[in-house]
């Protein structure tokens, strides 16, 4: 059994190897080659979720465009949930971030001349979302992971499953790591840790996201008494294929797609959203903002204008009038998805779609350059909120977010290292402790009571019917009565496969553990927030609050293990709380 | 639910676990055989319902990380993929990937490819100082597509297991990884050809390639590394003619 001594010490330790632990890799490397740097993935980095992003990358880079205007964009799309500050730093680095990419050989599309060119997104004015066709985030993650190759001196722990952070004394000294491929629990010393690991999507039951997106990030720092901030915000796209949850990307919308409803109707004229026109109008109709297009989605299920398959309600997205060679050339994965998935040809066919669960808004509460409130520990990407999504994101500002955040929070981490000590010797016994948790409860038990997929199923039921699309407060509540249940229950959890080496079932149930632990924060925020603001719809409050609510909300975990919320304000520097308008004019 | 009247299909599939198993050896499950259900749909079914000590790698199932290759019917495919109606009435033979040794399962070491992708030095290589700062480097659609097509590799192996010089040579560096070294060599921002070419030339690089093709054919994003290494092996031979005419510093 480990005895919890430490086999490996850096200076940064990333978790997570997708575009926000790589970006921060890279920049730390850059920054201060004499630092030591370790990644550590659950999966090979090339496998990380930003390899499943299509539409794009939001940055100001054509002529006629503006920061300001991608900063409104962002503010009134986050229903000014959003922290102006944050806002106002991403949007200035984003350009330079995706130029950056552009050196590291990220297959931008190009205009004739040989210019970046952009495409329309929802929520956003202007043109401004760069895109490799509709494969961004492989292109991104790709790109990324190659260049990070150069770096000869990155150490890298691929299939590294961080189940533990080591803090002592209000600061992090390291990680508790299963090394998949023989089971061997590790520890790792490090000055500063980055969390990197992604969403948490599978915390519901139909979700675009992968199977590793299970907020592992987030439980290990609200574990290890950091907070979460604005939890009750997940993101619905409108449009992912029913049965798989394959997210089929907003860029479709973008190149001129409409949403249909079973009367081949364009349903979104009745939602305050604009008038249908032929070709797509910015911030308008199809291309308004995520959560309003679900939310119609919703509305039309009501009146009975969807139509039915196997797999729930659908609408129709149709492709059809932009013919072959747009498909082709701008969405081609998207046609290839369709194909294999659906078996129909969006060239001649519909395409049947419904919301599903996409985006964890919420994650690691930190400041602007990804510190966390535990010092030496930091987080970018979709693990954390700094926030510049609020109560919604825009499509293509979440693949910027990881480029900028990840960079700042590798410079910071690496700053944080160079003065930071060696680890204290109480991190020995916390690290046994974990190898015990892993070793004797888990792997050791002989007497299960519970399996983790029945669990799992369970809760991923009950967070879809207290906390989806809409919600209100007694759906919450029976939501939390069933979560603490099955906390309950989860101490029944054994692990029936007794081999050390690639145990997927181990790492099911520790995935499990996470996502209980970060689900009943996601629920003690929604019930708290007794209003509705982007994402987060509650029937019994339909109103927008800002004398009550217009601020965030942090969870920490009690000693014992209960969620408590507390409230932070919401930094409002240029753009004062206003209506969110789109499809016309502001009055 | 009953499960009583729908069509089944048998999973022969390959077990393996190193603490107490000296070979692989088969394990028989029967799962659902339902329209869009794919090989890997049938295999979590197993994982979730019958046999949690199954193991496989998964992720995206939407055919872009890579991680779910296996050899169905003797084919590598993602399993993702690869529909269970496909192979009706079965039973669809599962097993891990060729020409890795195997973890555990339905699980193959990769690490031989990881060790050497670096090697191909698959990133942009530049020599002047321009940063960011100067902004893009112009590209047009057209440069874009020449590079195109190699760019798509996901990394995801199945090349590697069907081609049958790796199977006996492992020192070749395989498809993949020489079709990432001609997507950079294509890319009209690299100036990395001639460093490419030098670890590549070494006899362990393209040579041993005997256009079997393999790898084309099974590629699951068509990336065509076949053809990669034939432009090689051109490159490669016009180098040794030029390097026997040509004293060094006139090589380029």
């Amino acid at each position: 059994m480990s005895d919890g001594s430490i086999a490996a010490a850096h200076d940064v330790l990333i978790v997570g190897g997708g575009g926000a632990g790589l970006r921060a890799a890279i920049a730390i490397a850059e920054v201060d080659p004499r630092l030591d740097v370790a990644v550590v993935s659950k999966v090979y980095p090339m496998r990380s979720h930003t390899v499943s992003a299509e539409g794009g990358a939001a940055g100001v880079i054509a002529e006629g465009d503006t920061l300001d205007e991608h900063a409104y964009d962002t503010v009134s799309g986050s229903d000014w949930l959003g922290d102006q500050d944050a806002i106002e730093a991403f949007v200035k680095e984003a350009p330079r971030e995706l130029l950056q990419l552009e050196h590291w050989g990220c297959p931008w599309s190009r205009q004739e001349d040989g210019h970046i060119a952009v495409r329309a997104f929802g929520g956003m004015k202007k043109m401004r979302t760069w895109f490799a066709a509709d494969k961004t985030g492989f292109h991104m993650l790709h790109a990324l992971f190659q260049t990070s190759l150069k770096y000869a001196d990155i150490t890298r722990y691929d299939e590294g499953f961080v189940t533990r952070l080591l803090v002592d004394g209000g600061r992090v000294h390291g990680v508790v790591a299963i090394e998949l491929a023989t089971g061997k629990v590790h520890t790792i010393a490090a000055k500063a840790v980055v969390l990197a690991t992604g969403g948490c999507g599978k915390v519901f039951p139909f979700t675009t996201n992968a199977n590793i997106n299970t907020g592992d990030g987030m439980a290990l720092a609200y574990h290890a008494g950091a907070p979460l901030k604005d939890m009750e915000f997940v993101q619905y796209h409108p449009t992912g294929l029913p049965f798989t949850g394959i997210l089929i990307t907003e860029a479709t919308r973008a190149e001129g797609g409409w949403l249909l409803n079973k009367d081949g109707y364009r349903y979104l004229q009745d939602y305050d959203l604009g008038t249908p026109t032929p070709t797509p109008q910015l911030r308008s109709m199809e291309l308004g903002p995520r959560d309003r297009l679900s939310q119609a989605f919703v509305h039309e299920v009501e009146k009975g204008r969807t139509l039915d398959s196997p797999y729930g309600p659908v609408v129709h997205l149709d492709l059809r009038h932009l013919g072959a060679k747009v498909i082709d050339t701008r969405l081609p994965f998207v046609r290839e998805l369709c194909l294999k998935y659906e078996r129909i040809d969006p060239v001649t066919q519909l395409i049947p779609v419904r919301p599903v669960v996409h985006y964890m808004m919420g994650g690691v509460h930190t400041d602007i350059d990804g510190a966390t409130p535990i010092e030496g520990l930091f987080a970018a990407g979709e693990t954390a909120c700094v926030s510049i999504n609020g109560a919604n994101r825009l499509g293509s500002n979440s693949l910027p977010e990881c480029l900028v955040f990840g960079a700042r929070a590798g410079r910071a981490a690496a700053e944080h290292a160079s003065r930071a000590g060696g680890p204290p010797s109480a991190i020995t016994k916390q690290a046994a402790d974990e190898g015990r948790r892993i070793e004797r409860d888990l792997l050791g038990k002989e007497s299960a009571t519970e399996q983790v997929a029945v669990l799992r199923e369970q809760m991923q039921s009950a967070m879809e019917e207290s906390a989806g699309i809409y919600r209100n407060g007694p759906s919450i509540s029976t939501g939390g009565d069933a979560l603490a249940e099955l906390q309950q229950r989860m101490a029944g959890i054994g692990v029936a496969d007794t081999s050390r080496s690639f145990n997927t079932e181990l790492a099911a149930a520790l995935e499990l553990a996470n996502m209980l632990d970060i689900a009943e924060p996601m629920l003690a925020s929604a019930l708290r927030r007794e209003e509705s603001r982007g994402a987060h719809q509650r029937t019994d409050f339909p109103d927008r609050d800002d004398e009550r609510f217009l601020t965030h909300q942090l969870v920490h975990r009690g000693s014992d293990g209960a969620p408590r919320v507390e409230r932070m304000p919401v930094t409002i520097t240029r753009w004062p709380p206003g209506e969110r308008v789109y499809g016309r004019q502001v009055t | 639910m009953t499960e009583t009247n729908e069509d089944r299909i048998g999973l022969r599939v390959s077990r393996y676990r190193p603490e107490t198993d000296t070979r692989p050896g088969w394990q028989e499950y029967d799962v659902p055989l339902r329209t869009e259900w794919t090989v890997l749909d049938g295999l979590n079914h197993v994982k979730d319902e019958v046999d949690p000590t199954l193991s496989f790698r998964w992720s995206c199932r939407m055919g872009i990380c890579g991680s779910c290759g296996m050899n169905v019917n003797g084919e590598p495919r993602l399993t993702c993929g690869a529909f269970l109606s496909d192979y009706a009435p079965g039973p669809v033979r599962i097993e891990p990937l060729s020409n890795f040794p195997v973890v555990r399962d339905l699980v193959v070491d990769i690490d031989d490819f990881m060790q050497k992708l670096p090697r191909v030095k698959p990133w942009i290589i530049r020599d002047d100082d321009v940063t960011v700062v100067d902004g893009e480097y112009l590209q047009t659609p057209d440069e874009l597509d020449a590079y195109k097509q190699f760019s798509m590799c996901i990394n995801c192996m199945l090349c590697y297991s069907a081609c049958p010089v790796y199977g006996l040579d492992p020192t070749f560096i395989g498809p993949a990884a020489i079709a990432l070294a001609e997507r950079y060599d294509l890319d009209s921002r690299d100036r990395g050809a001639r460093e490419r070419l030098d670890v590549l030339i070494e006899h362990e690089g393209v040579w041993g390639c005997t256009f079997v093709g393999e790898c084309t054919r099974v590629c699951p994003k068509h990336v065509d590394p076949a053809g990669a290494i034939q432009r090689y092996k051109l490159k490669a031979a016009q180098e040794n003619v030029k390097a026997f005419l040509l004293p060094r510093g006139a090589r380029r």
